[in-house]
């Protein structure tokens, strides 16, 4: 038998972006320590369903830690006490009997409630459509040793790829600002010879949509690579800085 | 003009007007320490820098340098503030490595700022200032001497140095992280450096409180004493 553990929800509820939310109190008796929190959610809206009420929406896709799409601030935390892990990695063994755990959606002004802990984060998805690519002129396949690349570039290039886009930055951030996530998109390309043709363009584009959105401006104060699920490091964001100072200096 | 309309942009002239202070911070506690050393030395070094083109020159760029800091100070907090947005977390916990001194950058700020008028109204208006107006200033280590000795000025100086002390830990690192000179390697080397910066800069102010608080009062006592 998996152990398992009682636990006390206090979960965001809110009808409809305009509505007004609360936090909505649940019991959830015998979840096992093996399951992970998404999957306690679904016993929470099974549980939901039976008593014909309304079921907790949130945001999940792939739940390995790839898609970015899970969120939630879990007990003061983006993605829950654990570092280095999404919500659908994070597991229930992490909690104790008894726990009362808080549950909220993303707060911040680019990051408007959908519906109870749904958030709206295509702000992100504008931000990449802005410059967060690699234009090339289709063709045949290029050999894949063409261009030789440094293995430490690579290796660091690959460190800020691992941006899922899940927006965990931006919610833990107390000027509300998008870096960390600006910063390792425009990392993973500047790092890279392919990247490197459009990089002076693809800071401004990038970040001027980021300003544009109403992303606050950074200070350093690290919170977004303390709670980003990938790790994503602090010294990419003085890298997106460089680039773009160079790049105006140069204008 | 991206220095008004970007965020990188904000941030570089808030690094740039923060290391100046900092450069400017440095000159004049070495001049201070001066004090400590030599009385006629510092005097001198007060006749020097009074009301010569040079020295108000000076006088005028860092007065400019400390508004534009001010400015772009409250500028880029009331900004921060409203993408934060108004709905707040009922529960939030500190993060890891997150330095509690970059959190109050503001508030400290504001003590710094108070001190810098208690500090202007205590020596700048009676020795540039009146040498401005054409009056003879007042001597500066006897400026000091007066200052130092009442323990009401001693502690609010320590007060006003603590807060600076905390403002530089994370302003000297994160004034080098906003011009880009960080990557994985110099990132904690630099925020080593902001410490060893901001711990010197307030010891260098300290010596001359703490010195000429001592030489009023005990060394004082004991002379009439005697
Ligand atoms: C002797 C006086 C001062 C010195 C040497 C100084 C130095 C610095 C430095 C080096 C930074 C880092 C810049 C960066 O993050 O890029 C900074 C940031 C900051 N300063 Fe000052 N400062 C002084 C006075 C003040 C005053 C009077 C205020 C406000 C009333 C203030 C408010 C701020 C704020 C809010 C920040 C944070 C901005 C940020 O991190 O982006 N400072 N300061
Ligand atoms: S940088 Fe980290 S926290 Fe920010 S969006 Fe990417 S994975 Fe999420
Ligand atoms: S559901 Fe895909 S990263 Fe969590």
């Amino acid at each position: 038998m998996d152990k398992t553990i009682n636990i006390t929800l206090k979960v965001w509820r809110q009808a409809g972006p305009k509505a007004k939310g609360h936090f909505e109190t649940y019991k959830l008796n015998n979840i096992s320590t093996d399951s992970s929190f998404l999957e306690m959610l679904d016993v929470l809206n099974e549980q939901l369903i039976s008593e014909k009420k309304e079921p907790v929406v949130f945001d999940h896709d792939c739940r390995e830690g790839i898609c970015g799409m899970c969120s939630l601030y879990i007990n003061g935390h983006p993605h829950g006490p654990d570092s280095a892990v999404t919500t659908c990695q994070l597991h229930m063994r992490r909690f104790h009997d008894g726990e009362t755990i808080t549950v909220e959606p993303w707060r911040s002004n680019a990051f408007p409630v959908i519906k109870d802990l749904m958030v709206d984060r295509r702000a992100y998805d504008k931000i990449i459509q802005a410059g967060g690519f690699v234009s090339v002129n289709t063709g045949g396949v290029p050999d894949a040793n063409a261009i030789p690349i440094p293995k430490k570039n690579a290796d660091e290039a690959m460190d800020n790829a691992s941006c899922i886009g899940c927006g965990a930055c931006a919610a833990a951030c107390k000027n509300g600002s998008a870096m960390l996530f600006v910063a390792a998109k425009v990392s993973q390309l500047a790092l890279l010879p392919q990247g490197r043709v459009e990089a002076a363009n693809r800071v401004k584009a990038m970040l001027g949509k980021m300003d544009e959105l109403g992303f606050g401006n950074c200070t350093n104060t690290g919170a977004c690579a303390a709670e980003c699920p990938k790790s994503v490091p602090l010294s990419a964001i003085a890298r997106l800085n460089r680039e773009f100072i160079c790049a105006k200096f140069k204008d | 003009m991206w220095l008004i309309n970007s965020s990188v942009g904000r941030k570089f002239v808030m690094s740039i007007t923060g290391a100046c202070l900092v450069l400017f911070l440095l000159f004049h506690g070495t001049m201070n320490l001066v004090a400590i050393i030599s009385e006629d030395g510092y005097n001198m070094i007060c006749e020097f820098l009074g009301a010569n083109w040079y020295a108000l020159v000076g006088t005028a760029g860092l007065a400019f340098l400390a508004c534009l800091h001010i400015l772009y100070a409250l500028i880029l907090n009331v900004q921060n503030y409203r993408a934060r947005g108004t709905a707040r977390y009922a529960v939030s916990d500190r993060s890891n490595g997150v330095e509690w001194s970059s959190m109050n950058m503001l508030v400290l700020g504001f003590i710094i700022l108070a001190g810098i008028v208690l500090h202007l109204c205590n020596f700048w208006a009676k020795m540039q200032l009146v040498e401005i107006m054409g009056e003879e200033p007042a001597s500066g280590v006897e400026l000091i001497k007066y200052t130092f000795s009442q323990w009401y000025y001693a502690l609010l100086y320590i007060v006003w140095l603590f807060s600076l002390w905390f403002h530089l830990t994370h302003g000297v690192w994160s004034s080098m992280q906003t011009l880009g000179w960080s990557n994985n390697i110099w990132l904690p080397r630099i925020k080593c450096i902001s410490n060893i910066v901001a711990t010197l800069v307030v010891l260098m102010f300290a010596a001359v409180v703490v010195y000429f608080f001592i030489a009023g009062n005990c060394c004082g006592a004991a002379a009439c004493a005697a």
